[in-house]
């Protein structure tokens, strides 16, 4: 494509024969109420917060009248403050954990498991499935203590152990809690892009005495990336920056399931840190930036391929 | 017997064993899966019809006195009546603010759209998060929104939107652009075209935006909570954490009975929709 049809293209897309299917006017108007609410209630407040980060800002005391510019000040103590980061190791490990090998694979596996199921058994299984998608945070706190706490929760009643599971194993516990509350979205998608491979592929497939593994592997997973990859990056998002965690444990104990988002809410809200918690949210924002490019990208190379 | 018959009966008792270890392994799976999930439901059907609900599931000894007491509390229905407000609010504008503007960024390719998007999608990570409360709290402050229905629900929908968008594009993305074109020539205006053509086929993606929005508003808690100063406009996300006595003890049996009228709507909504639209990303969302 050289440079002139380029430029005639960057505003639309090139027209079909039959013409243009909108005009420039209304796509302008119809961008027009989103961007009004993303530039007042998404963009400012986001670059406010970015500015604060720069600030030692506080809502007590001398700083909270006339906060300081700071510099990087925050950023370089960020680096060296093993709190923080604690935080960042145990997002990781929960993003792992819960989204990207909990949430995506067993979204996958219950999609690929019902797919041939009648419609009656397969939308009782997705019930249940969104349902612990779509209870409340605040209810879905009190079943997973019900679940999970103390001598008589469900679970130990059920094993016949005494395990104190919040104490004993608090990632973990967040883990499983994390792959029982989000993979209804996983779930849901990997059913589009399952219903999105041709038929005619799989009977091939079949017809040439593939078992099916092989046509897992080799016919559908190759067809059905993209949409994988979309999911990953959003449930990767989603669970970086989840609270609900803090319901459950508050973060303890001893920092053991202090997740980056908790860490921003103990000191911005209860320590009234407000410079440094935008400044973490600033470092949040960027290695959220770098998954989402890393995404982005295998998602190019996936089209291109 | 010839070698050949040997070989096809051996071959199809081996498929015949494997057939019968894949159906093993089949409902060993659906099994365990239903049974991750409804276990820790369970207390959710139990305890609010408990004489003596406690944090762990036992068998209830029925009774719907806890729903009574419940009713008597002036904030718990009236918070559900303000969760509907926020909720449907936030869905109402997220449907007519977003669809358009997925509509367009389908079809016009702004040079930087898709860094764009993607930008936006990050900044809303950002502004749900808890350090972005008091720059949001400030601006709903002069733009004299505070404690107001309609200021929470534009804050929320700013969160929301970048990812409805970036969902409701792809479903359009999907529709072939030749029957839009076939509006046109039979001279449908924009608007006409975006109600009559567009609207219908991608509306399996507005439910599951409405959905998904719905849910998202109907759970949130600390928007609500740092926006909403009145308890008498206080959500039912709110409202659940007032459930306290001076002691600062949880009373389980409203906490029990107020957790499971708090859910019905949310449940509901989804079956509503699922029945109607059928609750599905179809073609949507391959990035």
């Amino acid at each position: 494509m050289n440079k002139e049809t380029e430029e005639k293209q960057q505003l639309l897309q090139a027209p079909s024969p039959a013409g243009v299917v909108v005009s420039r006017k209304s796509a302008l108007i119809w961008l027009i109420p989103s961007t009004i609410i993303v530039l007042a209630f998404l963009i400012a407040p986001a670059i406010w917060t970015l500015i604060l980060g720069l600030t030692n800002y506080r809502l007590t005391g001398v700083e909270a009248a006339s906060p300081q510019f700071v510099g990087l000040e925050n950023f370089t103590n960020a680096l060296t403050d093993p709190d923080f980061l604690n935080s960042i190791r145990v997002t990781v490990l929960f993003v792992l954990g819960s989204a990207v090998f909990g949430q995506a694979l067993l979204g996958f596996l219950i999609a690929w498991t019902i797919r041939d199921l009648a419609p009656k058994y397969r939308s009782a299984i997705e019930l249940v499935v969104i349902l612990a998608w779509i209870i409340p945070s605040s209810v879905v706190t009190f079943l997973w203590i019900a679940m999970l706490n103390g001598p008589e929760g469900t679970l130990n009643t059920i094993l016949g152990i005494d395990t104190e599971w919040f104490l004993e194993y608090p990632l973990l516990s967040i883990i499983v809690f994390n792959i029982w509350r989000g993979t209804a979205f996983s779930m849901l998608l990997s059913s589009a892009a399952l219903a999105s491979v041709p038929p005619s592929f799989l009977q091939t497939a079949r017809l040439a005495g593939a078992s099916n593994w092989q046509i897992l592997r080799d016919v559908v997973l190759p067809s059905i990336k993209g949409y994988l990859i979309t999911n990953l990056l959003l449930i990767t998002l989603w669970t970086f920056n989840d609270f609900t965690p803090f319901l459950l444990t508050g973060g303890g104990p001893g920092g053991k399931t202090e997740t980056v988002p908790v860490f921003i809410y103990q000191e911005a809200l209860r320590f009234l840190e407000l410079g440094y918690g935008s400044a973490i949210a600033a470092i949040a924002l960027a290695i959220n930036f770098v998954i989402a490019m890393f995404y982005l990208r295998s998602s190019r190379k996936n089209a291109a391929s | 017997m010839t070698q050949a018959t040997v070989k096809i009966q051996k071959v199809l008792k081996e498929r015949s064993v494997r057939a019968y270890l894949n159906r093993v392994l089949f409902v060993f799976i659906i099994v365990s899966l239903i049974t991750f999930f409804v276990l820790p439901m369970l207390w959710l059907f139990t305890a609010p019809f408990d004489a003596s609900p406690s944090l762990h599931l036992e068998m209830p000894d029925w009774t719907l006195n806890n729903f009574r007491e419940m009713v008597e509390n002036p904030y718990a229905l009236r918070s559900i009546g303000n969760s509907f407000i926020l909720a449907g609010g936030t869905v109402l504008i997220v449907l007519i603010a977003g669809a358009p503007a997925a509509y367009v960024l389908s079809r016009a390719r702004f040079r930087g759209r898709d860094t764009a998007l993607y930008i936006l999608l990050l900044f809303s990570s950002i502004v749900t998060g808890s350090a972005a409360m008091v720059p949001l709290f400030f601006i709903t402050l002069q733009l004299g929104l505070i404690d107001s229905y309609i200021g929470t629900i534009l804050v929320l929908t700013g969160g929301l939107l970048p990812a409805s968008i970036f969902i409701l594009k792809d479903f359009t993305d999907t529709i072939p652009r030749s029957f839009e074109e076939s509006a046109r020539v039979f001279g449908a205006n924009s608007f006409q075209m975006l109600r009559d053509v567009v609207a219908p086929v991608i509306r399996p993606g507005l439910a599951v935006i409405a959905v998904w929005a719905f849910v998202n508003v109907w759970s949130n808690f600390l928007l609500p909570f740092i926006l909403l100063r009145s308890p008498s406009k206080s959500p039912a996300a709110v409202v659940m954490y007032s459930f306290y006595t001076d002691g600062g003890q949880a009373i389980i049996r409203v906490i029990a009975a107020f957790s499971i009228v708090y859910t019905i709507p949310v449940l509901l909504a989804y079956l509503f929709v699922n029945r109607r639209y059928g609750f599905r990303f179809y073609g949507g969302i391959k990035g």
